[in-house]
């Protein structure tokens, strides 16, 4: 199935590569692209089953662990409060590594040097509850990415999204900034807003984070995927947050 | 660990006709799949989900290996006095899950 579909795509995309940047006012979310049925599951907190992380989130959240044993409630407190609009504006610049760091690369460096607890694997339950509940606390706030410091990291990240790869040989850009709202064997090609991670994907039947729907994308140009956590996917991460600044969070939203 | 989101109105008229929505998480593993190492990845199911009202029953399905992963499950019922609805959902291994919600009919 996604063999078919990829191979339609690069028969579809044969034009040269314009890649125009989106004006602001026509900027969309994958949300509008989705079925009523799917839009009214993401609405409402009990059919969407990315809330079902966020309460497992807020369950951790409370919980002590590592060898510090605290919580991380103990020095965040109310996360309706301190964690308000934290998920619109990363991948954060990180002043000690001198580069930006994700949610989820937050959210480890917390468990290493504050709770001294193992990092937990990318994509593990853990991870992924606790990122989904602190993203549910920027549901509606802006994307915010105005750090001059992250400059650089947007540029790779951009550099990267225009690149050709894969055996497709086909750029990321192709597909969001100059085929967005055209069909891809019957699918909407959305503009690659980062807006609803981590998200309940109906495909996976499980939330995942904006990494795996990189990872996703790059398998199917059928290149190689970079390892969770490569600094090529926090470019990617950094500069698909900055081309959608200013518009709203969704976490968790559900996709197809 | 286990969690559920229960929808019931927390109010209602006598004899209104309410909606009820749940969702719980399991996996919900077929038993038809196969690891890398063509090992077969054995059933884990949720098979059996029960509503009751005040003690009575109003609902009941079974669930075969076709349903997706965290099954959504939603019914009506006729808001007919205040009290509890119960939900319970059991599975393979074992797997047993209770909530509750309580609704005011006036
Ligand atoms: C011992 C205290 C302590 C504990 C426990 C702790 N943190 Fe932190 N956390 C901090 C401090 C201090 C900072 C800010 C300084 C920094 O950048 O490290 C921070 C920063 C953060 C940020 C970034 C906030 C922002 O405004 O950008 C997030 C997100 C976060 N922590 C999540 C967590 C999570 C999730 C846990 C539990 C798994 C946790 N923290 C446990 C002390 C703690
Ligand atoms: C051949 C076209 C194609 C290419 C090339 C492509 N994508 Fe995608 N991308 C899609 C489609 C189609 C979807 C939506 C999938 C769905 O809904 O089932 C998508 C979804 C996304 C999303 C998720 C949007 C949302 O709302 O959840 C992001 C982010 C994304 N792509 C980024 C990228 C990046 C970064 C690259 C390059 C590494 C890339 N894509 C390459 C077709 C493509």
């Amino acid at each position: 199935m996604l063999r078919t579909t990829f191979l339609a795509a690069a028969v579809a995309i044969a034009a040269p590569a314009l890649s125009a940047e989106i004006p602001h006012d026509q900027r969309q979310s994958s949300y509008e692209l989705m079925s009523p049925d799917t839009r009214a599951m993401q609405d409402e907190d009990t059919s969407n089953p990315g809330m079902l992380w966020v309460l497992e989130g807020e369950a951790l959240w409370k919980r002590e662990t590592g060898e510090a044993n605290r919580s991380c409630a103990d020095c965040h407190g109310d996360a309706t409060q301190s964690m308000k609009g934290v998920a619109a504006r990363h991948p954060a610049f990180d002043e000690k590594r001198r580069e930006p760091v994700d949610l989820e690369g937050r959210i480890n460096i917390c468990r290493t040097e504050q709770q001294k607890a193992p990092a937990s694997a990318r994509e593990s339950r853990d991870i992924l509850a606790l990122s989904a509940f602190i993203a549910r606390q920027s549901r509606g706030m802006p994307i915010e990415s105005s750090d001059e410091r992250l400059r650089p990291f947007i540029e790779k990240g951009r550099s990267l999204f225009t690149a050709r790869q894969g055996q497709l040989n086909l750029t990321c850009a192709q597909c969001h900034d100059d085929n967005w709202g055209q069909k891809l064997a019957g699918i909407p090609v959305p503009q690659a807003h980062p807006t609803g991670y981590p998200l309940y994907r109906l495909e996976w039947q499980a939330l995942g984070s904006l990494q795996r729907r990189l990872r996703n994308c790059m398998i199917g140009m059928r290149a190689e995927a970079y390892v969770y956590g490569a600094p090529e996917y926090i470019a990617l991460e950094t500069f698909v947050k900055w081309r959608a600044r200013g518009m709203p969070m969704e976490s968790p939203a559900v996709r197809p | 660990m286990t969690r559920a989101l229960i929808n019931v109105p927390s109010r209602a008229r006598r004899g209104e006709i309410i909606a009820i929505k749940t969702l719980i998480s399991h996996v919900m593993e077929t038993g038809f799949r196969y690891t890398t190492a063509g090992e077969r990845i054995s059933r884990d199911i949720i098979h059996g989900f029960v509503a009751t009202y005040n003690g009575e029953e109003i609902f009941r399905a079974e669930l075969f290996p076709a349903l997706s992963a965290n099954p959504f499950i939603t019914f009506h019922t006729v808001a007919t006095e205040s009290g509890t609805i119960e939900f319970r959902w059991t599975g393979d291994n074992g797997y047993a899950a209770t909530e509750s919600a309580k609704i005011t009919v006036e």
